[in-house]
């Protein structure tokens, strides 16, 4: 549905995307990673038609981006970062004006315009000035609008930003639920959402695609330890020494608190019976034991920190994956 | 309902929801009555004066007393007030971020460049419309020739709507809507200016080309009851090559 060959933009000799190639197959969800500046926007902004790659070609449902931009653009519904809503305008009006634009009428952008209302929840604000509406309003109005014409493909820059956490399942829910009969290609700073919604990933980092699988692989892909997190009621001084002689243990190190330790372990060897044998028979008192998935943004990191030349220390690494796994744990229940 | 007209119809309810309009509007008519009040007195002073001294019933001219003097007036007028009509049109879309929502519809950069231009044009006509009230009201008081007044009007719609057209590309120009009202000033100044030039150089090559490139001189015609299809030419081809600019300023962001 969306193919994208090696697509250069370049603002003088600033570079912000370099030979960027990539495709979206119909029904896919695609989350586009990367920090700030790497050339999501930039990414977006070409296959919507906004501006011209200055090299490479773009084609969204068999329509080049340069040489057909009407035909592409009718097929496309697209929320950039900040909501295009006009101030002045109510809800609905807003939302006459965007059917208006895209060539519907009568009954059916009535029947369009209901539809989307009630799909993101906005019949209590229709008749109020967009104007007058919160950031999560505005940001839902921004989504109905590029819902609106039930568009083949959906492009959205950071859909959930400005949402309370109510909102953010919802819209998940909504981005999930179009998946199969939309192609999606959604831009996120926050990870879990990438996990949650997509079935593909791709990071790009200053320009370039960096990776690019389902988020389960990149994860696997990119470890090189398994690591399990342990913490014990009565940890004496020596328990790490005693922890270390286990065959297969390559590192242990202090966790939040006191009492947590972070074990680090040879790939593909699962330790944990072995560990709490240890744990039991001194007495130490074990109260939690589990292993620590690497999370998607581990992974992130460390593509993105590989990239500017700032490998992790273990130690950090593994405080940080201690942290986030709890995050992620947090979001999830 | 067309996408240009979706366009019209959405600036038209802009327009009216800011204030801009009712400002804007309030001291174009205040001045439009002012100078008239002020040309209509001076007018009648003068006839005091001729029935003095021939003592009887004098014939004054009011096309040549009254509406000439405020024809003449009023440029001067439009090119304050209409760069202030103009400079919300793209300015404000690029500063709210709604400019990327436009450029990304299914609609040619031609029918956003036309549909902006329609709606100010529309409100920029009413408004002359408002003050059709002044010859109105004097004709039910004296006798006038209405034919000079009818094609000064159309001076006032051609002007006004080659005045609407260069705010527009100024306005496609910046972000900042007080920069976008000054380069249209300051535009039109400019090509104001330049007629005097022409006036300098009088009877050459360079001074009737200089003088046909300002407005001024077309302007005058209509203003002195002289329809010209030269003049007609200027102001039609100006006004398309200003929205021509504007669709290639606006076409240009794609490129940055």
């Amino acid at each position: 549905m969306i193919d994208v060959q090696n697509i250069t933009k370049r603002y003088g000799h600033h570079t912000a995307i370099d030979r960027v190639t990539f495709s979206v197959a119909k029904g896919e969800v695609l989350a586009f990673l990367g920090p700030n500046g790497a050339g999501k926007t930039t990414t977006m902004r070409i296959l919507t038609c906004f501006m011209h790659a200055t090299e490479g070609t773009a084609r969204v449902a068999g329509f080049d981006c340069a040489d057909q931009p009407l035909e592409v653009k009718r097929r496309i519904g697209y929320l950039p970062e900040t909501p295009p809503v006009y101030q002045e305008l109510t809800v609905t009006e807003y939302l006459t004006f965007v059917g208006r634009l895209r060539g519907m009428v009568g009954r059916n952008l009535t029947s369009a315009l209901d539809q989307s209302i009630g799909r993101l929840e906005l019949a209590s604000v229709r008749h109020r000035l967009i104007g007058n509406l919160s950031r999560g309003y505005r940001q839902r109005v921004g989504l109905a609008q590029a819902l609106l014409h039930d568009p083949p493909v959906l492009i959205l820059d950071e859909p959930t930003v400005g949402l309370d956490p109510k909102q953010i399942i919802e819209i998940r829910e909504l981005i999930k639920s179009l998946a199969g009969s939309h192609s999606v290609i959604l831009s996120t700073h926050i990870l879990p959402e990438a996990t949650a919604v997509c079935q593909r990933v791709v990071i790009i980092s200053e320009g370039r695609i960096v990776a690019e699988d389902t988020p389960e692989q990149l994860s696997a892909r990119l470890r090189q330890s398994e690591k399990i997190s342990i913490t014990l009621k009565a940890p004496p001084v020596d328990c790490e020494a005693k922890l270390r002689a286990i065959a297969g243990i390559l590192n242990i190190f202090p966790g939040q608190t006191t009492g947590n330790f972070i074990i680090e372990c040879v790939l593909g060897r699962d330790l944990r019976d072995e560990i709490a044998r240890v744990v039991v028979s001194n007495h130490w008192g074990l109260l939690e034991l589990r292993t620590i998935s690497m999370t998607l943004e581990d992974v992130f990191l460390q593509l993105t920190r590989h990239e500017e030349g700032m490998p992790q220390s273990a130690e950090t690494s593994a405080r940080s994956t201690s942290d986030r796994a709890e995050i992620t744990q947090e979001t999830a229940s | 309902m067309t996408p240009v007209q979706a366009v019209i119809a959405k600036e038209l309810r802009g327009y009216f929801v800011s204030p801009i309009v009712y400002v804007v509007g309030a001291v174009f008519l205040l001045i439009f009555g002012l100078l008239s009040y002020l040309y209509i007195v001076f007018a009648g002073a003068q006839a005091m004066q001729l029935m003095q001294m021939q003592g009887g019933m004098a014939q004054i001219n009011l096309n040549d007393l009254v509406f000439r003097n405020l024809f003449a007036s009023m440029r001067f007028i439009l090119l304050i007030i209409l760069p202030i009509l103009t400079m919300r049109l793209f300015a404000e879309e690029r500063k709210l971020r709604t400019f990327e929502f436009l450029m990304t519809s299914p609609i040619g950069i031609n029918e956003i460049v036309a549909g902006k231009f329609v709606s100010v044009l529309l409100i920029y006509l009413s408004l002359l419309g408002l003050t059709g009230l002044v010859p109105a009201v004097l004709m039910l008081f004296s006798d006038f020739d209405w034919n000079p007044i009818l094609t000064g009007y159309l001076g006032m719609a051609l002007l006004g709507a080659l005045f609407l057209s260069v705010g527009v590309f100024a306005s496609a120009l910046t972000e900042n809507q007080i920069v976008a009202a000054f380069v249209s000033f300051g535009i039109l100044l400019t090509v104001w200016l330049i007629s005097g030039l022409g006036t300098l150089l009088g009877d050459t090559t360079a001074g009737h080309i200089i003088s046909y490139v300002s407005f001024m001189e077309h302007y005058d015609h209509l203003v002195r009851g002289l329809i010209d299809t030269s003049d007609l030419v200027y102001f039609g081809s100006s006004l398309i090559l200003m929205l021509f600019l504007s669709h290639r300023v606006v076409e240009s962001a794609r490129w940055k």
